[in-house]
């Protein structure tokens, strides 16, 4: 079928946010926030790909006229997976100080904020 | 249009970033006074920058392709840099009231170092960038940048459990918001090849808008209504206001929360205007800020915590703004860009007063204060100054605002609006009003004999930002002034209304946007706009509301008298209330739920 | 809400926003297509720069001005983690507790292994612009090639190589080498971030202009943010202590 890899990358997505939504654990939810991303990512590279083409880095053995697939959704999505590692140990940090101010981490028992 | 006013533009962006870096590496060598001023001279550089930006952009946009990549025959690999008026006004915005936020700070958080510093001038970097950049994945990656920085200034005071919280639900909401954005704009890709504004939206000309072009425009878009704290997207903002540090909510409030609007506009008009129809989104926006304003202003009235009473504030006035916007007509837009003017300078100036309080006495919570500011007269007069230039007195910048949306609104049909602006406006600068008269006039009856609720909302128990302050300082009271005095400015000043209505018909032009920027077409000239500026019934509907706006207040403060009529309200409230529950599942239920409204409300009419 | 609730709300807006998603889907053009046009332009690009590497290519050269927006994500997030993991009042910092035993075999194999990831990773980065690699991927390598040193030894052998304001130093340089070169190209030749520099021979060490010199600074700042990064999360579970009682380790 030739959207199952788009199809795949809507369900990352969506799966990720069903974690964050029935999530017991702040850190679980960081995490799962990541498999979000990690959809996105998918979308990106589906995107970019062409069937039998080949990695666009030339050198001796590919010649500039090659096919090759989409650098640029590659280039996109290799910045964002760094920047998302420390995106991630923000909100991570962010935890162990909810951790150590509430003593737990569950979101149903976090209760400094209503109304 | 040549000249070297587009060297500018990289400039705003980068040297913020460059004078973080050498804040990180070098701030905790350095003594504090000059960490500050280091900081305040960049954020006052980057205004002047801003300010000269401004007047160049009279003569038609500046252009800047990064890397020298000049569009060949309309395509380029380049990401360019574009300003318009309305983007260098927001620059220039975004930049005053940094300034103004780091002079506001001289005193604040010895044990951050110079990372405070730092993170502020990254999220200047952020805003300014995401005001400039032409490249849509450019406008994500700058949004992102905002947020980081965001996360951290809202989690800043770690000792403090509600900011921990709030920056974690924060950081969560607008990540997944921004993640949704992405996907939006790979779809689009996928279909268009491009990635740039101009680009974009040369491709998307005359294209029929089928399933591919709305589920991308409602994907993109939800980004920045998440940032823009619209209905249901808005759970995040009362949160993180509730404990970040005063400075850095008045920046939040002021231009942060408003950007995410100039996002949805910029993106509509630019790319999607000739493809989306506009009545379509006119339908959208208004059915969004609708909702927002009255639930903005409503939470607002029942909230005991100064911070988080002025952050509904906030989120009634932003889906006042939208409404304006919506009518998408030069004046309307200009209208909303006033507004946006004056009310940037009152809730700043609100939330650096309530941030002066907490740091006096002790507590950001109207109860406890009651009476505790007796004595500070600079303050009171300054509190209720921003308090009615929140409400839209004239002549501050929010009324002569409202006196051209009232021009827009009428002409384009809907004079139910108007009654919703005065309503809006009084029932916020009513519950202002009324915790500014408890504490600064001790007037009502004493907090043990008055009406709360205090396991149903937050209470005002915070850490202070700063060590105790014994007498009010001059940084800060400078910094107060200066915006209550700016939002002041803006209605003031000849012929304003007319400068911002040929601002706002330059941004509606977005196919002069794409020309412009790919093949350096000559601007086209605008027209005049006779009825942008004070009309008698835009006065006339400011003053009523600062009229009814004291008439709430009273009813907040003696709310004994009319029991019988506030017992359904309170009873109405009750469950709304119940909704905000500070549980980050909730916040990214309903954010799932909102994007499925706004793809019905865009998308099922074209069907 | 309750549970049950939230879960509604959310399967209700998720369902409405897969059929869109699915509509949408179906008018993309097929997966594995070969009509990519920014493709064609970005390869023509890297190819008259002379880069052999055309992610590098486009991350540096013709979209740097998103590179240097994410590279600046990472140094703000490294901060604000930085900012957020300080000790708080009523905390303090404590000795380093020197606990646990390893085998020499363990401690023998890291200490091999450290130099040796190291040039791989400085490898990558050089390289980055004729090879796969780059300087993100590269200070990824270095930076958790340093950390072998607390995964097969202890760490103290990690505090002892690893000052943690030089790293500091080392990612605000990085970080800022890569806005002096943007400024510079916008002072020599107009624009932000122009390829100022001699471009080279296609696929030699010296070749691609700013594209080396830039990934070189932004390997410096990913190999500075994430060690500065780990180590304070390892300060904040093995040294930061409450005030009167011994911190869980």
């Amino acid at each position: 079928m030739s959207i199952y890899a788009y199809l795949v990358a809507g369900y990352l997505v969506l799966i990720g946010s069903y974690g964050i939504v029935r999530s017991r654990h702040m850190v679980h939810a960081v995490v799962s926030l990541s498999v979000a991303q990690g959809g996105t990512y998918v979308l990106l590279l589906a995107v970019g790909y062409q069937r039998g083409a080949t990695a666009p880095v030339f050198g001796s053995t590919t010649k500039p006229s090659t096919d090759v697939v989409d650098p640029v959704v590659q280039a996109m999505t290799l910045t964002d997976i760094v920047v998302s590692a420390t995106v991630t140990a923000l909100l991570l940090a962010l935890a162990v100080q909810v951790n150590k101010r509430h003593g737990t981490v569950d979101p149903d028992e976090l209760a400094a904020l209503k109304g | 249009m040549h000249g070297t006013a587009q060297l500018l533009l990289p400039v705003l962006v980068a040297a913020p970033i460059l004078v973080a870096c050498l804040l990180v590496a070098a701030g905790p060598f350095l003594p504090r006074r000059i960490v500050d001023s280091l900081a305040i001279a960049t954020a006052l550089a980057v205004t002047a920058a801003a300010a000269l930006l401004l007047v160049a952009t009279g003569s038609g946009r500046r252009v800047s392709w990064s890397g020298g990549w000049q569009p060949v025959r309309r395509v380029t690999v380049g990401i360019p840099f574009v300003a318009d008026p309305v983007a260098a006004g927001l620059a220039l915005l975004i930049a005053a009231l940094t300034t103004c936020t780091l002079v506001y700070a001289w005193h604040y958080f010895d044990e951050t170092e110079s990372h405070l510093h730092a993170l502020i001038l990254f999220f200047l970097a952020g805003m300014e960038g995401l005001v400039l950049t032409g490249d849509l994945f450019d406008m994500i990656v700058f949004f992102e940048l905002m947020g980081v920085a965001g996360y951290a200034l809202t989690g800043i005071k770690v000792e403090d459990e509600s900011a921990v919280e709030g920056a974690l639900n924060f950081g969560i909401v607008n990540s997944l918001g921004a993640y949704l954005s992405l996907a939006g704009l790979v779809v689009l890709y996928a279909r268009v090849g491009k990635l740039d504004l101009p680009g974009l939206g040369d491709a998307l000309a005359h294209h029929p808008p089928d399933a591919l072009v709305v589920a991308s425009f409602v994907l993109i878009v939800t980004g920045f209504l998440v940032k823009a704290a619209m209905v249901p997207f808005h759970f995040w903002l009362p949160d993180a206001h509730a404990s970040a540090p005063a400075p850095v909510c008045a920046l939040f409030s002021g231009v942060m929360v408003e950007l995410g609007l100039y996002g949805v506009l910029r993106l509509f008009w630019v790319v999607y205007g000739e493809t989306i129809p506009p009545a379509d989104l006119r339908r959208a926006l208004l059915v969004l800020g609708v909702a927002t304003a009255v639930l903005g202003s409503a939470m607002c009235f029942g909230q005991r915590h100064l911070k988080r009473l002025l952050a509904f504030s906030t989120i009634a006035h932003v889906g006042l703004i939208m409404v304006m916007a919506a009518m998408l007509t030069p004046d309307g837009i200009g209208a909303a860009g006033l507004y946006v003017l004056g009310h940037a300078g009152a809730i700043s100036a609100l939330f650096l007063i309530t941030g002066l309080l907490l740091n006096r006495h002790g507590s950001a919570d109207e109860l406890d204060l009651f009476g505790r500011a007796r004595g500070e007269r600079v303050l009171l007069v300054l509190f209720f100054a921003a308090a009615l230039a929140l409400v839209g007195l004239p002549p501050f910048g929010t009324a002569l605002g409202v006196s051209i949306a009232v021009h827009a609104i009428v002409s384009a049909g809907y004079p139910w609006i108007l009654a919703l602006l005065v309503l809006v406006s009084a029932v916020t600068a009513g519950a202002v009003l009324r915790s500014g008269m408890r504490v600064f006039l001790a007037v009502g009856p004493a907090p043990e004999h008055s009406q709360s609720a205090p396991d149903e909302t937050t209470t005002g128990d915070e850490e202070r930002d700063t060590r105790p302050l014994q007498r009010t300082p001059g940084t800060m009271l400078a910094a107060i002034v200066v915006l209550v005095l700016g939002s002041l400015a803006v209605g003031v000043l000849p012929h304003g209304g007319e400068v911002v209505a040929k601002a706002a018909e330059r941004f509606i032009d977005g196919s002069g946007y794409s020309d412009q920027a790919l093949s350096s077409a000559p601007p086209t000239p605008l027209h005049a706009h006779p009825a942008a500026t004070w009309s008698p019934l835009g006065v006339g509907l400011g003053v009523l509301s600062t009229l009814l706006a004291l008439g709430f207040a009273a009813l907040g403060l003696w709310p004994d008298r009319l029991r019988l009529l506030l017992r359904p309200m309170q009873a109405g409230m009750k469950p709304v209330r119940a909704l905000h529950t500070g549980h980050v599942g909730d916040y990214v239920a309903w954010l799932f739920a909102g994007v499925a409204a706004l793809a019905a409300l865009v998308g099922l009419p074209l069907l | 809400m309750t549970r049950r609730t939230r879960l509604v709300v959310f399967l209700v807006g998720a369902g409405c926003v897969t059929a869109m998603f699915v509509l949408a889907v179906l008018g993309m053009p097929e997966f594995g297509g070969s009509h990519h046009v920014y493709r064609d332009l970005a390869v023509h690009a890297a190819v008259k720069h002379r880069t052999a590497n055309v992610v590098s290519s486009v991350n540096f050269d013709q979209r740097a001005v998103d590179t240097f927006g994410e590279e600046t994500i990472l140094i703000t997030s490294v901060v604000a983690a930085a900012v957020l993991l300080r000790p708080a009042k009523g905390e303090t910092e404590r000795r380093i507790p020197q606990t646990g035993r390893n085998l020499a075999g363990t401690r023998l194999l890291g200490y091999v292994l450290v130099p040796i990831t190291a040039i791989v990773g400085l490898d990558l980065v050089i390289h980055g612009h004729v090879t796969p690699g780059g300087g993100f991927q590269g200070g990824i390598v270095l930076a958790t090639g340093l950390h072998l040193l607390y995964v097969t030894g202890s760490y103290p052998a990690l505090d002892r190589l690893r000052p943690i304001a030089a790293f500091d130093v080392t990612d605000a340089l990085g970080a800022a080498t890569f806005g002096a070169v943007g400024l510079a190209g916008l002072g020599f030749a107009g624009s932000f971030l122009t390829n100022v520099m001699p471009w080279g021979t296609f696929g030699q060490l010296f070749s691609g202009g700013t594209v080396p010199v830039l990934n070189v600074a932004v390997g410096l700042e990913v190999f500075g943010g994430i060690v500065v990064l780990l180590a304070k999360f390892l300060e904040q579970d093995i040294t930061v202590a409450s005030s009167g009682k011994e911190g869980e380790s």
